[in-house]
């Protein structure tokens, strides 16, 4: 009787409890016509008053990805996508007749959209020392800080600007890390790729603030197709940070970006994600579908890259950062939080390919599944015949709440040199019912036990995320499970 | 006022019904123990009273302070000053102890519309009250029970009541598995955090834990019912003699 009453008293509480950002924001939007083609790239490009050459590379883009069928290979059940069914380009600037130079020339919607969210445009908010470009739909609606960043020659500004302004910089490194060939998705994002932010660090500069992007898919129907180009030159470091959320919908939408990163010599560079796009109501309606390719190359001698990820939204997660060490003595890192509640589905992981010698990666993900969902890790490690004395560690821990989800392990090692070490490590673990009683005996809520433990299990990795960011992700991985146990 | 009371209480595990009709009540103050053949409902009955959700109460009533039990979730009566030592304390493993009891510790004062402790605060609350049972300062650092040994589990237990200050212990055959040294520092720790206002209930199978923690009543719990109820001396006569006695006495 008591325990069916609480379990009443959880389905309510799952029910009444919202996904925190998903509001939509009246602005007027320029939406192009639903449906693909070469003109409608062309319309893309001719918006956005993007060289020939881009337009080339779009357009080779949209034709190899014809010949393409969509990945299945992955542990997830994606329903078939209409891609004639979405609209490629949305941009809620379009009231404007020219891009914003200052605050007083965004739409105040807009302002007030990402205030709501927490992330601050005005400069004047200068205390929380972070760069923010946000980008709404295909847009990137204001980046920050720009001028003081621009003194050290830094270069932190939606891609679309980095197109007009340092068009070398774009036409040397867009797609030599992520060639749109690479894959369906990444043919699809390069043929019609809106916006996403470009930063140049210069030879010997540590950047002095985080550089973060902000996400924000908000009209209907449409897709987002960011692209993100980092590129760190000798002796540099980054740390940069990427946040995405989407209203409510019933309705799948459509995310497939590209990140790509340049890390030169002795350059290092941190990317961390918050991932938080709308996983779909609790019978699995609506959602977003994040099919993302992000991949850094390690080019320099002794590079170094680290991604770290805390992974709570999207209705399907297809995304595998990766790492190519081709510099000698360069250094690999991949810290991963993935959680999936109700039906959410992720299949995710990493590609650690060692090309150079005395190379070395780590890879850190920890999966946590509730509700009906699967969560599977999927990661490479490959070691080529000339890269001697590689090491790698491996561990990929499974947290399981309730006996309906799924946590799957898939892990490929293909080695080609005596000399390497490669370790791989793996745990499965439930929360079970007298942990949780336990902490209630001493006067600790369900959810907030949940809380407790999952952040003590994912603890190596939020505190990998700069201070800020790493306390809004403790507190994202409590309500995601919110709920997850009766 | 009485601070417990029981009356007709049944309780059934998986559709078994365990407790048949206990009636048990506690005053302020007292001590009481509960003894009893191995299976005969001891353990369950320490769980329903701090309402753990795989036990379902099929018929009777429980009041604490005056408050209905059967409308108050674990965490509530928790909160409320009900607290369980178990028998098997449950590892957590990722959740320090620091982390664990001050969230613990806040809940309790959140309830009592107290403000929550600072850090410091708490650390200090943690270092005075860790010497009531002599607990080692690196099992602070620890996960939440994570290679404790059962010795130190059941300090820590212990421990755990000190920070809580609760008005009702239940002490679930907390003298299992320690060794002589380690009951008299737990025993002791228990003596030291008793007040006239607070009560304890000891379940035990020994006599030994009752020469460090008087009782005031000794209880027999056979077959889901109390079918003896007496002082002290009952305690050592059943350790003497044990239970066959009693099982004559109730014709079987």
């Amino acid at each position: 009787m008591q325990k069916e009453k609480e379990n009443n008293k959880f389905v309510r509480e799952v029910a009444d409890e919202k996904y925190k950002y998903g509001f939509t924001t009246q602005v007027d939007t320029d939406i192009i016509p639903k449906g693909l083609n070469e003109d409608v790239i062309r319309l893309i490009s001719a918006k956005k008053q993007e060289p020939d050459w881009l337009l080339q590379f779009r357009l080779d883009a949209y034709r190899y990805w014809l010949t393409l069928e969509m990945p299945r290979w992955a542990h997830l059940d994606i329903p078939d996508i209409d891609f004639q069914d979405i609209s490629y380009y949305a941009d809620p600037l379009a009231g404007k007749k020219n891009r914003p130079g200052s605050m007083d020339e965004v739409d105040p919607e807009l302002v007030k959209t990402f205030n709501k969210l927490g992330i601050p445009l005005e400069e004047q908010m200068a205390l929380s020392g972070v760069a923010v470009d946000a980008v709404m739909d295909s847009v990137s609606v204001k980046t920050t800080f720009k001028e003081t960043l621009m003194d050290k020659g830094i270069i932190f500004c939606s891609i679309s600007e980095a197109v007009r302004q340092h068009p070398d910089l774009v036409r040397q490194y867009l797609g030599s890390v992520v060639s749109s060939r690479d894959n369906f998705f990444a043919a699809l994002n390069s043929a019609v790729f809106s916006d996403g932010s470009f930063v140049y660090i210069p030879k010997g500069v540590r950047c002095p603030m985080e550089l973060s992007t902000y996400f924000r898919i908000n009209a209907a129907e449409t897709g987002q197709f960011e692209r993100t180009l980092i590129i760190a030159d000798d002796d540099s470091y980054v740390s940069y940070l990427e946040g995405c959320t989407a209203p409510m919908r019933d309705s799948n939408q459509l995310h497939a970006a590209i990140v790509e990163i340049y890390v030169h010599d002795r350059a290092e560079v941190k990317y961390s994600t918050v991932q938080n796009w709308y996983p779909g109501d609790k019978d699995g309606k609506g959602g977003i579908y994040n099919f993302v390719t992000k991949r850094g190359l390690c080019k320099g001698v002794a590079s170094k890259l680290s991604w770290t990820q805390v992974e709570t939204g999207s209705a399907i997660t297809w995304k595998y950062p990766s790492c190519v060490l081709a510099g000698d003595d360069s250094q690999a890192e991949f810290y991963s939080v993935a959680v999936t509640n109700n039906y959410q589905q992720a299949d995710t992981g990493t590609k650690m390919i060692h090309l150079g010698r005395n190379t070395k990666s780590t890879i850190i993900s920890k999966g946590i599944s509730a509700g009906r969902s699967q969560n599977s890790y999927r990661g490479l490690v490959r070691v080529s015949p000339k890269a001697d004395n590689v090491r790698n560690y491996s561990q990929c821990d499974s947290l399981l709440l309730g006996d309906k989800c799924g946590a799957h392990t898939f892990p490929y090692m293909d080695i080609h040199n005596d000399t390497a070490v490669v370790e791989h490590e793996a745990t499965t673990s439930k929360i079970s019912e007298e942990q949780l009683f336990y902490c209630n005996q001493r006067g600790i809520s369900t959810e907030d036990a949940i809380g407790l433990i999952v952040n003590g299990y994912a603890k190596e990795v939020v505190n990998k995320l700069p201070m800020e960011f790493a306390v809004e992700a403790q507190k994202l991985l409590q309500i995601s499970l919110e709920g997850s146990v009766g | 006022m009485n601070m417990l009371e029981i009356k007709d209480l049944h309780a059934s595990v998986n559709g078994k019904e365990i407790l048949k009709g206990i009636n048990l009540t506690v005053k302020p103050g007292e001590v009481h123990a509960i003894m009893g053949p191995n299976g005969s409902g001891k353990s369950t009955l320490s769980s329903v009273i701090v309402g753990n959700p795989a036990f379902e109460v099929t018929k009777g009533s429980m009041t604490f302070n005056g408050k209905d039990l059967s409308q108050l979730s674990p965490e509530e009566r928790s909160r409320e000053g009900l607290f369980l030592s178990f028998q098997y304390p449950v590892e957590i493993p990722g959740v320090s102890m620091v982390n664990f009891m001050r969230a613990a510790v806040n809940e309790h004062r959140k309830y009592k519309g107290l403000p929550a402790l600072t850090a410091s605060e708490f650390l200090r609350l943690m270092r005075d009250k860790r010497k009531v049972v002599e607990l080692d300062n690196k099992l602070a650092n620890r996960s939440v029970n994570e290679g404790f040994s059962g010795g130190e589990k059941k300090k820590n237990e212990i421990f755990q009541m000190a920070m809580l200050e609760p008005c009702l212990s239940i002490l679930d055959e907390t003298d299992s598995g320690l060794d002589i040294d380690a009951l008299r520092i737990v025993a002791d720790g228990v003596n030291k955090l008793k007040t006239p206002e607070t009560s304890v209930i000891v379940i035990t199978h020994y006599q030994r834990l009752l020469d460090y923690i008087k009782p005031d009543i000794v209880h027999v719990l056979y077959k889901g019912r109390i079918v003896k109820t007496a002082g002290p001396e009952l305690a050592l006569e059943l350790e003497e003699k044990g239970y066959d006695w009693i099982k004559k006495e109730l014709g079987e």
